[in-house]
């Protein structure tokens, strides 16, 4: 294989890496906030691509410029599902850590029967879009436009993270994962900090999903395997740490594309896991998590 | 000690021995009255549903092991469910070996393989675990799917035969199959049941609630981990070779999919997980439940009947997190 193949193969997966970062962040900084992980995350995934999909019929605008409605939409919707299931799911005292695991297991199932019902299982996908079927030839490295878009927008989504932490949310948000008690005592709501959080987790996996749509199908079991693909990359970088999602989602990316080029395409995800494993097995939380 | 202690030591050593026997007759009055069941019921699509139905109680109950018990929640049972399914197969089509006994190999094998995995995993804590267990299964997934010796995609298919007791296929009739699925859960249940009193039993409890003061009092958390994987795994692989020969035909989908490992869980949370009837009790609501709704509302592919199962499974989880079996029992003990 030349080098420039090679070279080939490690761009796309670094942009699929970097699309892979940006569906799991949203898991690990939920997780971070409140140690809930959220098992409904890639139907939160699968939402945001119809909304996407849906827009983009109704209104005939592209994909990018119905982005930012759909980022507000499912900020709502992630807000919504703490303040409805995830609220109630955290005050149980018997079985506290299954008690989440089955109820956002069955919003998952809940979810993918709602869009069954109402979109079919039928396969969708925006058919025209400005950037959709064009690629980037430089020098002779041909990569598609969504995905270069899609890591452009997972590194701005990054680097707004990183600046969150100092504003005054960002502030009350940390001090609400470090001491849920002490924050109430200066006044901060500590369930308005965690319905903003489930937004804010929902909004970045939303943001996700409006790049995904543009070249992925979109059916209601669309969720199930980038979620899977989340949990791999949240629990490799450490569970809570959103540089660890990153860090993890590039090496997913990298990982499964390298995978492809050595085994059939059908285990492309073997790669992936086996890696997870390793690694887990050395680190038990992680690259970047706290025991 | 003064005699009274001891008296009282003593009585309550007594009243612990009864509850206990009473447990037992409990059973064998359930489990008579359900042997009773296909005398009432000759539809086959009914006889279908109660088979399911014990088969998985069985299943949930061998999953309850691991999870309720030893408190390791696993994501990941149908890698185990499948290599029963997979092991009976194999050695029945291709060499000719009774299900009866492939069942026990596909159950070994299971064992070997959790305790193997459970080296790996059982130093994870919590949803660590429960994430590991999944992925875990999910390879073994897309292994088999490529797998031509074991069929890859396509499965395999079993012969039809003579219908025979030696090789469990029974095309005319189901009743056999209710009753191998009542004898498993019947099996099973035993196991727990006697397991739970013995040291083991006092052990997985004890890494359940707070493993580091179990291993400081001397209790060996990884070895018991080890000994619920193994106890687990080798059940729900049985159960695994047992649903092969029922269906007759396997594939990677229809026997080791995530969907299974969710269902095996499932009836022990709904009922409550950790006790001896909550598995049988989630089976008993869940499973005709879902089956009836599939049948009635989803057989378009409408979801409807995928609504009315995240529905039900969320609230339940939320309004009864100790699991439905708390309705019915009183808060036994007492003062004790």
């Amino acid at each position: 294989m030349t080098a420039q193949a090679l070279i080939q193969v490690l761009a796309s997966g670094l942009l699929m890496g970097l699309i892979y970062a940006l569906i799991a962040v949203g898991l690990s900084l939920i997780f971070g906030l409140m140690d809930v992980v959220n098992f409904a995350h890639g139907e939160f995934l699968m939402i945001a691509m119809y909304a996407t999909f849906g827009l983009v019929l109704w209104t005939t605008l592209d994909p990018i410029v119905v982005a930012p409605f759909v980022v507000g939409l499912m900020f709502c919707a992630g807000a919504f599902v703490y303040v409805a299931v995830v609220r109630y799911a955290m005050r149980t005292k018997a079985n506290a850590g299954m008690v989440q695991i089955f109820s956002t297991f069955g919003l998952a199932i809940l979810i993918q029967g709602g869009a069954q019902y109402f979109f079919t299982p039928d396969y969708r996908s925006i058919k025209t879009s400005w950037l959709g079927g064009h690629t980037l030839d430089l020098f002779g490295i041909f990569l598609p436009w969504p995905q270069i878009y899609g890591g452009l927008i997972s590194i701005a989504a990054f680097a707004a993270l990183s600046l969150i932490s100092r504003t005054d949310f960002g502030k009350a948000l940390e001090a609400t994962r470090e001491d849920q008690g002490a924050v109430a005592l200066v006044g901060i709501d500590r369930n308005k900090v965690f319905a903003i959080g489930w937004g804010l987790g929902a909004a970045l996996v939303g943001l996700a999903g409006t790049v995904l749509a543009i070249f992925y199908y979109i059916h209601p079991q669309v969720g199930a395997t980038f979620g899977t693909i989340a949990y791999v990359t949240v629990a490799l970088g450490g569970f809570g740490s959103v540089f660890g999602a990153l860090v993890a989602g590039i090496i997913v990316g990298l990982v499964e594309a390298i995978t492809a080029l050595i085994l059939p395409p059908t285990m492309k995800a073997v790669g992936i896991f086996a890696l997870y494993l390793a690694v887990v097995f050395f680190r038990p939380s992680g690259l970047f998590g706290k025991l | 000690m003064t005699d009274s202690t001891l008296t009282s030591l003593k009585l309550r050593g007594d009243a612990f021995i009864a509850k206990r026997r009473r447990q037992l007759v409990v059973a064998a009055l359930v489990f008579a009255a359900v042997a009773c069941l296909p005398l009432g019921i000759r539809d086959v699509y009914l006889q279908n549903v109660l088979i399911l139905t014990l088969l998985y109680a069985a299943v949930s109950q061998s999953w309850n092991v691991l999870g309720g018990y030893c408190g390791q929640i696993s994501l990941g049972h149908a890698l185990y469910f499948g290599i029963g399914a997979y092991a009976a197969s194999v050695l029945y089509v291709n060499y000719d070996i009774v299900p009866w006994f492939g069942m026990v190999v596909g159950g070994v094998l299971s064992a070997v393989l959790a305790v193997g995995l459970g080296f790996m995993t059982f130093r994870l804590k919590g949803h660590y675990f429960a994430i590991a267990t999944l992925v875990i299964a999910e390879i073994g997934l897309v292994l088999v799917h490529n797998w031509d010796f074991v069929g890859g995609a396509l499965g395999i298919q079993w012969p039809f035969g003579q219908d025979s007791i030696w090789t469990l296929q029974f095309a005319r009739d189901k009743v056999p199959y209710f009753y191998f699925a009542l004898g498993l859960l019947v099996v099973v249940w035993l196991v727990t049941y006697f397991i739970e009193n013995s040291r083991w039993g006092f052990w997985w409890r004890a890494v359940k609630d707070d493993p580091e003061a179990a291993e400081s009092l001397g209790v060996e958390v990884f070895r018991s981990k080890l000994a619920a994987a193994a106890v687990s795994a080798f059940f729900t692989a049985v159960g695994g070779g047992f649903y092969a020969a029922f269906v007759s035909y396997i594939d990677p989908e229809s026997v080791m999919s995530f969907r299974f490992s969710l269902l095996f869980a499932l009836p022990a949370v709904l009922g409550g997980i950790g006790t001896l009837w909550g598995a049988p009790l989630g089976a008993a609501i869940l499973i005709p439940l879902t089956e009836i709704t599939r049948s009635y509302l989803g057989g378009s592919g409408s979801g409807l009947d995928l609504i009315i199962y995240g529905a039900l499974i969320m609230v339940v989880a939320l309004a009864k997190p100790e699991g439905l079996l708390s309705l019915f029992t009183r808060k036994s003990g007492g003062k004790a």
